[in-house]
């Protein structure tokens, strides 16, 4: 069997099978007996249930499934698919297990019950009992059958299948242990059953299908069997069934079922309304939002201004979905019959549902406010008069970026050093250039000296702080000042000192210059002490040399600090009280250079500080830095700013108070100055008032710089600024 | 310190939310049973002011319910029946299983079913509230309605939709509370104010849908299921309110007549006076006559200064009302075959007039084409074969503009085959400050009353030559009205004023006279401006003065004001251009006329 469903040519099977005669022999009458069921597939498990059922039933059929199974067991697995074929197709089997009777037997010669197979009496065992023994069972009278003698080996088999034209059909019968040869008959039913084909030949599977249960009634019953009797006595079974049934409803057990309830789908709901019951649970209820409602844009023909040009279309296709402000591309019909339908629309339905349950919502306040409301209540520029307003002078002469500007004492004259390398000297109210001092060198730094006792100058030329005599103005005062620099006697003993004095050469001081203070190293900034005797200076450098404090009369300088404490922006004396500010690049730090100590150190909240100055009455300082800030500190208040201030877009380079107004400027890189209202008052508790007043603008930016220096007028309300265009610019 | 151990998130508000999860597990209901709830019940997430502290710390991603909500989801009737229906599920499947088909009958025949009148009162204790929301209730009903009977979704759910929605329009044209329509790309919107409310729908055009697949149609239908009882008491109510009968009934036609004759089997006996019903041609019968003459005339009261204003205003309102409510009374309207049928025929009984079509159309025509009393003939091709003279045959939009504008717009503009005007939003109102197309302001114009010119009784014939002209006149119109920007106007004084100058400049080159009078204008004007500029410099001081914050704020503010204005100047700069080209082009084809 198994042989037949793996689909081999049937000859090689039978030799196969021959050749493994015992261990085959096991497996295959294992099979025939009690897996025979499952090999054969539903016909005959129902055709083995029927036989079980008969057997219990019906005497006479006995003999019948005996025989059946004896010949089962009896016959070879080919033999086994014919019966199941025969069965199955309910027509005679030509095929017997006696190859004698074979073709020409009758339907009913396999149906006698009286004929049994004769010739082994051993009846439907596993055959493989008999392997042991030289015999295969008994025959009618008794006698052993004996096995063939098989006394063929390897060579006369290999002989025998080259030389017997019949071998190929050459089966064993299990049951005598005989050769078989199969008829032509036999081996064609063999190969259509291969085939998968009917067994018989004469089978139509295609026959037309008559519809036999029609709806014509016939004249002729079905079937012709007379009616059972139970047909037309009262079933027992079925009258116990109903009697339960009538004691079940009875007791009520039983009931009827409930007719649908016919009330009507919809009626007045809210007939009895209560307003003031709150929407069933809790009072977080958030209605969901509405949609929006439609613009002119959605309309099937919108006003031509509202379609969407090409590139605002390309924009719109390569936006994120999420991100477009229409969910549509606003289109043009010229009339309605062509506009189609809408592809989105349930999209658009489902997101609003999904929306509608699946969105977290939160009551948000949203801000109404004025925008108006929100800037402060200063008071008007107008009122804090006198300010600089307008741009009155402008100075020209450098030729490159004027870095440092001074006023004198006085307010006749103003200085200015630049990049090209010289100090000018103006007359401030005719914008005249009186001098020009080339100092070899950029010019960091210039100070007038605020004594107005004496006329001179420091500048700061590359390494070296120069005292300048401009000889401008009063001869007397001028005249004087000379006088008290060459008042200088040396002392007798030498001094160690940080830098040297030197005198200026004759050519030198013939241009002015009267002293030369070398550093050996570049100098940054130089300012000068109120009383016009001392100046500090201050060298970008890591030690602890960064800033040095001379004595101008003395010739002296002494390197106040013996620790570096980061790098040194800026220094600046204190106007009434002996402190000294250093701005470092985070903090201003203020010493008392009489008790020489630390007395405050001044967060700037900043990242740079820049540039750094004080209120004339001392108590204020303000600190400008590159990150675009100015700071304003109340030094009696603390130590953190008490206002910062934003006003600039760029890094703020210089800032400057003047000496006697209430004002303050701040120059920055973005080419405007600003001028500040500061009030301080003498009341420590009212806190000082800053106004912005005017934003100056005039400088041009140049390489990214636009004011460098702002400075104010020591009498008038006037600023000058200089700036990265090579000028300097007078306000009032 | 004594005392417990103050545990976080113990409360405050952890306690008061709830995770989906976590709700779900303490209703014992699948997601997708709770996602049913959820919509049925309209219990929605929330989203917590402090995330981090609801969420244990965590800044996972998660959606809280409230906790209050969720135990009040725990007494819901409605679990039950979920849990009923598993059971019935699972019953079910087993008797298929086992071919039990008495049982299968037996089973299907006890269908656990579950009613949602209770939660309709629930979310909407009062009638106004349902109908604040019946927005979404239309719109998706309308979908509905359109949906094939096949696939997708219960045919019941469909026909349901269909009738609700059927009704409701009724119920519309009856009470006359239609107030604003719209043409969209995406259907057609339409506004009425029910009981004070206003309620916005819109309607798909009438497609067929290719139904999208990444849509969960189970979703939608669960709203449906909720929207439809919601629906359906409504419009029990609205009925009731006009004294209808419902479920409504034509009037003045007994059943007998309304069952089709013999020959002209139309359809089923009960679909045909639903389909009587949705052709929107008949008006329905009242439980009770109504009086003609029973409109109830508001009191005047003694009233002072303002609210005397308020009150004129107010009545002025309801006398614009009630014209627009008769805005097509008197009219008869006959629709083309071409014309989209249920939105016309509805807006314009809703407006009182009377409309017909093609019998072969729909069920429900009244008069036929050849009716010589149709004023209005509505049609949608570009040309016609035979035109009748007495009558007006026009654009469908014409409808719409006229609903919108609340008056018979005049007809020229709509004429078959015309390049019809563009179709304005009548749901935008314009502040100061927003873009306002010139088509607005000339209807805005049009309804007070500026313009009479208009050829409202003009001929036909003669119409396509004065049109132009017309148009060309409205448009330079529009021209002039759109560049009275003051700057422009300064622009070209100070233009003026340098031309006068040059002038008197070149004339005194000669005689070396003083110039006088030129600069003291030029002075005074200075004056304002400095005054202007000073003021404007104040402002920027001051802001530099504001703190970070309000700062920030501020400009928020600002920018937004200032994107607006850019927008508006946006759409103004398209629109001069694009009628620039026109006139170019319109003056080309002229000449070439010409030539």
């Amino acid at each position: 069997m198994r042989t037949f469903s793996s689909g081999l040519p049937l000859p090689s099977a039978a030799a196969a099978e021959e050749q493994d005669w015992e261990s085959d022999d096991v497996t295959d009458s294992e099979e025939s007996v009690y897996s025979g069921l499952e090999d054969s597939g539903s016909d005959s498990s129902t055709e083995e249930e029927e036989e079980d059922a008969n057997d219990q039933c019906v005497e006479k059929k006995v003999k019948d499934a005996s025989h059946s199974e004896k010949m089962r067991a009896g016959a070879t697995s080919q033999k086994k698919e014919q019966l199941h074929h025969k069965k199955r197709s309910s027509k005679p089997l030509l095929v017997s297990s006696e190859p004698q009777q074979l073709p020409t037997e009758n339907e009913y010669a396999e149906d006698s019950s009286d004929e049994e197979d004769i010739r082994n009496t051993v009846g439907n065992i596993p055959m493989e009992w008999y392997q042991d023994f030289p015999h295969v069972g008994y025959d009618l009278e008794g006698k052993r059958i004996y096995k063939p003698i098989r006394s063929l080996d390897e060579l006369d088999k290999f002989l025998d299948k080259m030389e017997n034209p019949d071998y190929w059909r050459t089966v064993r019968d299990k049951m005598t242990g005989a050769d078989v040869k199969l008829t032509d008959e036999q081996v064609e039913l063999v190969q259509r059953l291969q085939r998968g084909q009917f067994g018989d030949v004469r089978f139509n599977p295609y026959e037309p299908a008559v519809d036999f249960f029609s709806h014509e009634v016939m004249i002729h019953p079905v079937t012709n069997r007379p009616a059972d009797k139970r047909s037309f006595i009262p079933s027992l079974i079925e009258k116990e069934k109903v009697s339960k049934m009538v004691h079940a409803i009875k007791m009520g057990w039983i009931q009827p079922r409930k007719p649908k309830e016919d009330v009507p789908s919809f009626y007045d709901l809210w007939a009895q309304e209560d307003p003031n019951s709150v929407l069933g649970r809790h009072k977080m209820h958030v209605p969901a939002p509405k949609l929006r409602l439609p613009g002119h844009e959605e309309s099937y023909n919108p006003p031509p201004e509202y379609l969407l040009s090409e590139e605002e279309r390309l924009a719109w296709e390569q936006q994120e979905p999420a991100e477009r402000k229409l969910n549509f591309v606003p289109q043009r019909f010229g009339c309605l019959r062509a506009v189609p339908a809408y592809t989105r629309f349930i999209h658009e339905r489902f997101e609003r549902c999904l929306d509608l349950y699946l969105c977290p919502r939160q009551r948000k306040m949203r801000v109404n406010v004025d925008p108006e409301d929100l800037i402060p209540k200063l008071p008007k520029p107008r009122d804090l008069q006198p300010f600089p307003t307008t741009q009155a002078l402008v100075y020209r002469g450098h030729g490159s970026l004027v870095r440092c500007l001074s006023v004198s004492p006085s307010g006749q004259w103003l200085v200015s050093g630049s990049d090209d390398g010289t100090v000018r000297f103006w007359e401030v109210c005719t914008a005249r250039c009186m001098k020009t001092l080339p100092v070899g060198g950029a010019v960091k730094s210039v100070a007038w000296n605020p004594n107005p006792a004496v006329c001179l100058v420091a500048v700061c030329a590359e390494q070296a702080v120069l005292l300048v005599n401009p000889c401008l103005g009063d001869k007397l005062l001028y005249g004087a000042t000379d006088q008290l620099l060459d008042a200088y006697v040396p002392p007798e003993e030498e001094r160690l000192q940080p830098v040297q004095w030197v005198a200026a050469t004759a050519e030198e001081h013939a241009r002015g210059v009267r002293l030369v203070v070398q550093h050996g190293k570049a100098v940054k900034q130089v300012t000068w002490h109120g009383k016009g005797d001392y100046f500090a200076s201050v060298l970008p450098d890591n030690g602890h040399m960064q800033v040095l404090i001379h004595q101008a009369s003395k010739r002296w300088s002494q390197s106040p600090f013996r620790k570096s404490k980061g790098q040194v922006q800026c220094v600046l004396f204190h106007p009434t009280r002996p402190f000294f500010l250093v701005a470092t690049q985070r903090f201003v730090r203020v010493y008392n250079l009489l008790k020489q100590e630390l007395t405050k150190k001044l967060t700037a909240n900043c990242k740079w500080v820049s540039s750094l100055a004080i209120h004339p009455r001392g108590d204020n300082v303000i600190c400008g830095s590159y990150d675009s800030k100015l700071t304003w500190f109340d030094m009696d208040l603390s130590t953190k700013p008490y206002k910062v201030l934003r006003h600039h877009r760029k890094a703020l380079r210089a800032v400057a108070f003047h000496k006697h107004y209430p004002l303050f400027a701040s120059g920055s890189d973005d080419g405007t100055v600003i001028v500040c209202h500061g009030m301080v008052y003498n009341d420590l508790l009212q806190n000082p008032l800053l106004v912005p007043v005017k934003v100056l603008k005039g400088h041009a930016l140049t390489q990214d710089l636009g004011v460098l220096d702002v400075a104010f007028h020591p009498t008038q309300p006037w600023l000058f600024s200089a700036g990265a265009d090579a000028t300097v610019r007078l306000y009032t | 310190m004594g005392g417990l151990e103050k545990k976080k998130y113990e409360r405050g508000s952890a306690t008061n939310y709830i995770t989906r999860n976590k709700a779900r597990k303490k209703l014992q209901l699948s997601l997708a049973d709770f996602r049913r709830l959820c919509i049925l019940k309209g219990v929605y997430p929330h989203e917590p002011k402090h995330k981090k502290k609801v969420n244990k710390g965590s800044t996972a991603a998660r959606t809280f319910y409230l906790l209050k909500d969720i135990k009040f989801l725990l007494h819901e009737p409605i679990i039950n029946k979920f849990r009923d229906y598993k059971v019935f599920v699972r019953k079910l499947r087993k008797a298929y299983g086992k071919s039990e088909w008495n049982t299968v009958e037996r089973l299907k025949d006890n269908k656990p079913s579950y009613k949602l009148d209770h939660i309709v009162k629930e979310r909407y204790p009062t009638f106004i509230d349902a109908l604040r929301d019946l927005d979404d209730v239309l719109s998706m009903c309308f979908l509905f309605a359109t949906f094939p009977r096949t696939g997708k979704c219960h045919v019941q759910t469909i026909q349901l939709c269909r009738r609700l929605t059927v009704e409701f329009l009724n119920y519309v044209i009856a009470s006359r509370c239609l107030r604003k329509v719209f043409l969209s790309i995406k259907g057609i919107y339409y506004q009425a104010e029910v009981m004070g409310q206003l309620i916005t729908w819109i309607t798909p055009y009438a497609f067929a849908h290719d139904h999208p697949t990444d849509v969960d149609y189970r979703v939608m239908a669960t709203f449906t299921e909720f929207y439809t009882t919601l629906l359906g008491f409504v419009n029990f109510r609205l009925y009731q309110s006009l004294n209808l009968h419902y479920p409504p009934k034509i009037e003045g036609q007994a059943e007998v007549e309304l069952k089709p004759k013999e020959g002209e089997a139309y359809a089923l006996n009960s679909e045909s006076y639903m389909e009587k019903l949705s052709a929107l041609s008949a008006s329905l019968a009242r439980v009770v006559a109504p009086n003609l003459e029973d409109e109830v005339e508001i009191d005047e009261f003694p009233v002072d200064g303002e609210s005397a204003e308020h009150e004129e205003a107010r009545r002025k309102e309801q006398e614009s009302l009630e014209k627009q409510k008769k805005l097509f009374e008197g009219l008869r309207f006959f629709l083309n075959r071409e014309v989209p049928r249920e939105p016309l025929a509805f807006i314009i009984r809703c407006f009182g007039g009377e409309v017909s079509w093609d019998k072969s159309v729909c069920i429900g025509a009244t008069y036929d084409v050849t009716d010589p009393t149709i004023t209005h003939q509505i049609v949608d091709r570009p040309n016609l074969e035979k035109q009748v003279i007495s009558r007006y045959y026009l654009q469908p939009q014409w409808v719409f503009d006229s609903v919108n504008a609340k008056m018979c717009l005049p007809v020229a503009d709509y004429f078959p085959g015309v390049l019809l005007p563009p179709h304005l939003s009548p749901f935008v109102t314009e502040k100061d400050g927003d873009y306002i197309p010139p088509e607005k302001l000339k209807l805005l114009a049009l309804q007070r009353g500026e313009n009479p010119e208009s050829a409202f009784s003009g001929n036909t014939a003669s119409l396509p030559f004065t049109e132009e002209e017309e148009e060309e006149e409205e448009e330079e119109e529009g021209g002039e009205e759109d560049d009275d920007g003051s700057e422009e106007e300064d622009d070209s004084e100070k233009e003026e004023e340098e031309k006068l100058k040059r002038m008197e400049e070149q004339k005194t080159q000669g005689k070396k006279l003083p110039v006088k009078v030129t600069v003291g204008t030029v002075r005074l004007e200075d004056k304002q401006r400095r005054v202007q500029e000073e003021q404007n410099e104040e402002k920027r001081l001051a802001i530099m003065m504001m703190k970070k914050k309000e700062k920030y704020l501020y400009q928020k503010i600002m920018f937004g004001k200032k994107r607006k204005v850019r927008e508006a100047n946006k759409l103004a700069e398209k629109r001069k251009a694009h009628d620039a080209t026109l006139k170019l082009e319109k003056k080309k084809t002229k000449k070439a006329r010409r030539e």
